[in-house]
């Protein structure tokens, strides 16, 4: 799963009637008979049990699992507490730890710097009413419904060293997906082509948002296009820009796919996620050492989880 | 949109043709690998290997044919579906029984609440699979309900951790959607002597029907392209959803790019109908609170 959509307190599915004063609601939970209260309860409990028991609980104990020296196998009782073992070896004695760290570092730049501001660009010529601009986005969004696992395969008819289409026109020897040097890079270009249609989209959502009369306000000023998007638009913007800032972090931190399924994050193309991942699912099963490099992913994407939070929810009291 | 310029009749603008060339030629080069693959899928591959792709000619089905047997897309696509059409129904019902009981009741306890579902959503997955996986070879199942005779490797695990992880996305959505909903509804309903549970099947759900349409669409893409949970837990090949088989089938087509670009469209095929079908569902899923009205 890849997607993070936005998610905002306004909706754009228009309500069937208008709203009216919510001061009636709750006062009246005391009122509720035995069978209603018992009702309510379910109908809380059972999600939030699935929630906690399949989310919130393997996290917790992920963290915990980290100060330990588990190999998976043995009974719970033998686990001994290793404290920051666990830590001290993922970043001294673990050589793709650094390399994945840089990996999503570039991934999170490249989605930052290169695909969200083309996205972000041609939301703002789309939102021009354009003729013909329904087929432009339905161009640019098609890879967002594709899985990045399948984007894997569709880059690789053109990456491919024999049969790709890349060295077919340019006669190169380059092996996009395998040469440790470049494959980060072929990657990359896979995951922004479905980026910048997704931050389009947002973007363009976004853009329709924005009150006409500021802009036209800042026309008779005399304000040039450019300037006033980038000081009366963008900053009125500020939530969705904040949502696609965590957004885009999330996405990176979370990318899986694309490298498994191009060679399972080896030989260039490592990633925290997937080294976690090989940590335990493959012959070596580590737990307390994958759990270490799990709970600096967790410790990361929740300072941005909370950020993200924030926004909408201050949204939502407005 | 193009209805409103198709209307009125202005002079043609040299910045408009530019912007046409512009985002025309982005246009074609955005949906250039998805083409690049189908037209691969109709050679074969005697033609592509002696004259190179970059060249015209060679069209066949075969590839399809090929694809569709060896790496048993029927099987895998049925397993998709069991997998995703559960999910989406238990996901829909539990989020929007939340969503209810958050919009309609003001407890102090519902931020928190929200925070907690909306932010399940968002953790990395792969962080969580350490214990989760553990989990799952520990806890058993009836034989009949899975071979495996235990949650690890079985539908039933794969269903329940897509619902836990996408429950956060829709009762977000839906309680937000649901506050809108004006008050009186209840309150009608409530001297009507409508119990709670008629008022949240019988007067909101009703009321969510495009809300609930949108984040149907968007679910089900979803969970169909979901990748990590199936690869990692589920052990059965056969039992594999057809976006993670995709994992096998490299081994298999590894040397014949025209089969893999046929087996790519065949995974791809599902999505594109939805998007297709449901464009409009799948972008307000998506853009769902991004404008306003």
């Amino acid at each position: 799963m890849s997607d993070l959509p936005l998610i905002q307190a306004d909706r754009a599915v228009p309500p069937p009637a208008a709203t009216t004063t919510n001061g009636g609601r709750g006062r009246r939970l005391r009122l509720l008979s035995r069978t209603d209260r018992v009702v309510v309860t379910l109908m809380v409990l059972v999600p939030l049990l699935l929630v906690t028991g399949l989310v919130w609980l393997p996290a917790v104990a992920t963290v915990l699992l980290s100060g330990t020296n588990w190999d998976g196998i043995g009974p719970i009782s033998e686990i001994e507490w290793v404290g920051a073992k666990n830590y001290d070896d993922v970043v001294n004695i673990y050589p793709p730890f650094v390399p994945a760290v840089q990996n999503n570092l570039l991934w999170l730049a490249a989605l930052f710097v290169v695909a969200t501001p083309i996205g972000m660009f041609l939301a703002v010529l789309l939102d021009k009413e354009l003729r013909g601009s329904r087929f432009y986005q339905t161009a640019l969004y098609l890879p967002v419904v594709l899985s990045l696992a399948l984007i894997g395969f569709i880059w690789q008819l053109i990456y491919s060293r024999d049969q790709g289409l890349l060295n077919g026109v340019f006669g190169g020897e380059t092996d996009w997906y395998g040469d440790p040097n470049v494959n980060i890079w072929a990657v990359l270009v896979a995951a922004g082509w479905r980026h910048v249609g997704y931050i389009m989209l947002l973007y363009l959502a976004g853009l329709k948002g924005v009150d006409p009369s500021l802009r036209e306000a800042a026309a008779v000023d005399g304000s040039s296009e450019t300037s006033t998007f980038f000081r009366v638009v963008f900053p009125v913007m500020r939530p969705i820009n904040i949502i696609v800032l965590v957004v885009t972090v999330i996405e990176s931190l979370r990318a899986f796919d694309l490298v498994w399924v191009i060679n399972k994050g080896r030989n260039g193309l490592e990633l925290i996620s997937a080294l976690v991942t090989q940590n335990v699912v493959g012959e070596a099963s580590r737990i307390g050492f994958g759990s270490a490099l799990a709970t600096i992913m967790l410790a990361v994407s929740l300072v941005f989880i909370t950020i993200y939070l924030w926004t909408v929810m201050r949204e939502d009291k407005r | 949109m193009t209805a409103v310029s198709a209307g009125r009749r202005r002079p043609v603008r040299p910045a408009r043709v530019v912007l046409h060339l512009f985002l025309g030629t982005v246009a074609v080069g955005w949906l250039f690998p998805i083409l690049w693959a189908v037209l691969t899928s109709f050679r074969s591959y005697e033609y592509t290997a002696a004259n190179g792709y970059v060249s015209l000619g060679g069209w066949t089905i075969d590839n399809y044919v090929t694809a569709w047997r060896t790496a048993e897309f029927g099987k895998h696509f049925l397993n998709s579906a069991y997998i995703t059409v559960p999910a989406v129904l238990l996901t829909l019902f539990l989020a929007s029984c939340v969503a209810f009981v958050i919009a309609r009741f003001s407890w102090k306890l519902n931020i928190a609440l929200l925070g907690l579902f909306t932010a399940a959503n968002l953790l990395p997955q792969q962080a969580l699979l350490i214990p989760l996986f553990r989990m799952f070879t520990e806890i058993p199942l009836p034989a009949w309900m899975s071979d495996s005779e235990l949650l690890y490797d079985s539908y039933w695990g794969l269903i329940l951790v897509n619902v836990a992880f996408q429950c956060g996305f829709c009762v977000f959505v839906l309680s937000n959607y649901m506050k809108a909903l004006p008050h009186e509804l209840y309150e009608a309903a409530m001297v009507d002597g409508a119990s709670v549970w008629r008022q949240y099947w019988q007067v909101t759900l009703p009321l969510c029907r495009p809300a609930l349409a949108a984040l149907a669409t968007l679910e089900v893409t979803w969970i169909y392209n979901e990748f990590f949970w199936a690869t990692v837990l589920m052990r059965t090949g056969d039992k594999f959803p057809v976006t993670s088989s995709l994992n096998n089938l490299r081994g298999e087509f590894f040397t014949d790019n025209n089969l893999v670009s046929a087996g790519s469209v065949l995974v791809a095929i599902p999505t594109l109908v939805i998007f297709f079908l449901l464009q409009k569902q799948f972008v307000r899923g998506l853009t769902l609170g991004a404008s306003k009205g």
